[in-house]
């Protein structure tokens, strides 16, 4: 059974001016760090979109999708499909034509996966998105296994993506807009029937409500979402290739959401932050005798996730809030 | 008479070998209570599944208010006027009182999903939906615990939050399946008060096993055995029913 307001409708004050701060130093940030540091931030910023775009599904829903890099890969490739060679493609038009086209495929993937439950949910999820990887991953035509180059970033309404700053910023109103939608949609009827599909499938059904339209639209506004940070990070890395829509960018996700925290969206947002962090830090350990302990980053990470997963079990975000210890 | 606001005819459920109804008709009447009876086993949560659209009849036809609603889902049942309790708590237990009966209350509208409005808005600030779950609250007698998680109530008291979100969803046809289900004499007693209280307005079917209860409240009894309707009448006709008395009462009261 669920943890009781497992959602923080109301955030703790705690966690309230640490996000107050994050945002202050975030809006700072640029004026102070290197470029490098910048384009380090904005992907952190872009993880966090497509973090807190998977706890729609895993957290508030109760959907485990093993499959949600699909529609981030997408509308990657969206981008790189309309950028012309020479030109920046104009963010205006191919943006919200890389959302729908990642919606677009999350509805009509969503269709057959959200009547599942449970682990075939999660494998289910796992299988589309693979037949897309491979989809891509196969196909010449579709930029192969290499990918595809996106050689000038997308620019329109005098705001050029070539400007690390302005992409900086950019994904930072995203950043904001996507939290402020999600943390309304939480408490919304509509979120707040998903928290009851989540908690009690039958009983909503049950009470009137038809649970499948429900968990549809929630996988494809996952979709779309996912879709939009997806269209950031090609605009910022400047290509894309089927490893974007792959098992691991799956799994990443996943994981930032249970560093964090689910259900609360603040979590997931917290998580891709503190993921990007660990990631940097462990990365960044000595040679200690014949080991290269930076080298194996990814071992270190695996047992601070195991150690986030006992000790605290609603994440980082739990650790803040008071008499969360208590299971 | 009226015309039955739900009417089953011939309803039938095969699991495998088994055939857990068998050919059973029934009609609820605005106004009136109908209860079924019968000894474990005899299909009466099965029957009122398949009048709720839990699950569906391998054979027979239902119409609520007049309109045929065979092979309905559930879902479009519940949003049409049928509301349903069940025999084992089935309430939202990490939701507190309040939030669980919002939630009953808000089910109204089939395209809400849709609707990017339902995406944004705040359910307590929706004076619909709070009326509605504020009825549902005092006709139950749940005021004291409105901000307790339900998770945290006693049985009794889970078994009142349960009728109040169907009652939240304001239906006009009441599946209550054993409301009394081991309750203590006090809280029963304030079941059977409300159960009183909702005959009125509503048509009503009532699964029970107290037969205090189901003779005090009932206008017509049904009385179920192996899957088939043995006898169908007014309390007396049934008390009156050798049948009944050899099938269920007699073994029941000697």
């Amino acid at each position: 059974m669920s943890t009781p307001q497992a959602h923080m409708e109301t955030l703790p004050r705690s966690v309230q001016a640490l996000l107050s701060i994050g945002l202050m130093a975030l809006l700072a940030f640029p004026f102070a760090g290197q470029d490098f540091y910048t384009q380090m931030v904005t992907r952190m910023m872009i993880l966090a979109i497509f973090s807190m775009s998977l706890d729609l599904l895993q957290g508030i829903t109760g959907l485990v999708s093993l499959g949600h890099a699909a529609y981030f890969g997408l509308a990657g490739y969206v981008l790189a499909f309309l950028s012309p060679a020479d030109t920046g493609a104009s963010w205006a038009i191919s943006l919200p034509l890389a959302i729908l086209g990642a919606a677009l495929v999350a509805l009509v993937i969503g269709c057959l996966v959200v009547r599942t439950h449970g682990i075939y949910f999660i494998m289910v999820t796992m299988a589309f998105s693979q037949m897309v990887y491979f989809l891509f991953f196969d196909n010449k035509g579709l930029g192969g296994s290499d990918g595809l180059y996106i050689n000038v970033r997308p620019v329109a309404l005098g705001l050029d993506m070539e400007n690390k700053q302005v992409l900086y910023y950019f994904t930072l109103v995203c950043l904001v807009l996507v939290y402020v939608f999600l943390r309304r949609l939480l408490v919304s009827p509509f979120g707040r029937t998903l928290n009851g599909i989540r908690l009690n499938e039958h009983r909503t059904q049950a009470l009137g409500y038809d649970s499948f339209s429900y968990k549809l639209t929630a996988f494809t506004l996952a979709g779309a979402l996912a879709g939009l940070a997806g269209y950031l990070w090609a605009a910022q890395s400047g290509y894309v290739n089927p490893e974007l829509m792959g098992f691991h960018m799956s799994a990443h996700a996943i994981m930032m959401v249970i560093l964090g925290g689910m259900g609360n969206v603040a979590g997931a947002l917290v998580g891709a932050f503190g993921f990007e962090l660990f990631m940097h830090v462990f990365k960044d350990l000595p040679q200690v005798g014949g080991f290269d302990l930076g080298k194996h980053w990814q071992l270190w990470m695996g047992l601070l996730i195991v150690l986030v997963v006992v000790i605290a079990p609603q994440g980082l975000m739990g650790l803040l809030r008071p008499g969360s210890r208590a299971k | 008479m009226t015309e039955p606001l739900l009417k089953a005819s011939l309803l039938s459920k095969r699991f495998g070998g088994l055939l857990a109804v068998n050919g059973v008709s029934l009609s609820l009447y605005k106004d009136q209570l109908h209860a079924v009876i019968g000894p474990n086993g005899a299909g009466k949560t099965t029957l009122t599944h398949l009048l709720s659209g839990d699950i569906s009849a391998s054979s027979g036809e239902l119409w609520l208010k007049g309109q045929s609603v065979t092979g309905w889902p559930h879902h479009r049942l519940s949003l049409n006027g049928l509301g349903r309790s069940y025999q084992k708590t089935n309430v939202f237990l990490p939701l507190r009182v309040w939030e669980n009966l919002l939630l009953a209350a808000q089910a109204k509208d089939a395209y809400a999903p849709y609707n990017p409005l339902s995406w944004w808005g705040r359910t307590e600030r929706n004076p619909v939906v709070v009326a509605r779950a504020e009825r549902a609250l005092q006709m139950s007698g749940l005021l004291a615990w409105k901000n307790t998680t339900a998770a945290m109530l006693s049985h009794g008291i889970q078994r009142q939050l349960e009728i109040a979100m169907v009652l939240a969803t304001e239906p006009e046809v009441l599946l209550l399946d054993e409301p009394l289900a081991g309750m203590g004499a006090a809280e029963a007693e304030t079941m059977i008060q409300l159960l009183h209280t909702l005959k009125k307005d509503h048509a009503m079917l009532l699964v029970e096993h107290d037969m205090d209860a189901v003779f005090a409240l009932a206008n017509v009894l049904t009385v179920m055995v192996n899957g088939t309707v043995i006898a169908s009448g007014t309390p007396e006709a049934i008390r009156n029913d050798t049948h009944v008395q050899a099938a269920y009462l007699g073994e029941a009261s000697a």
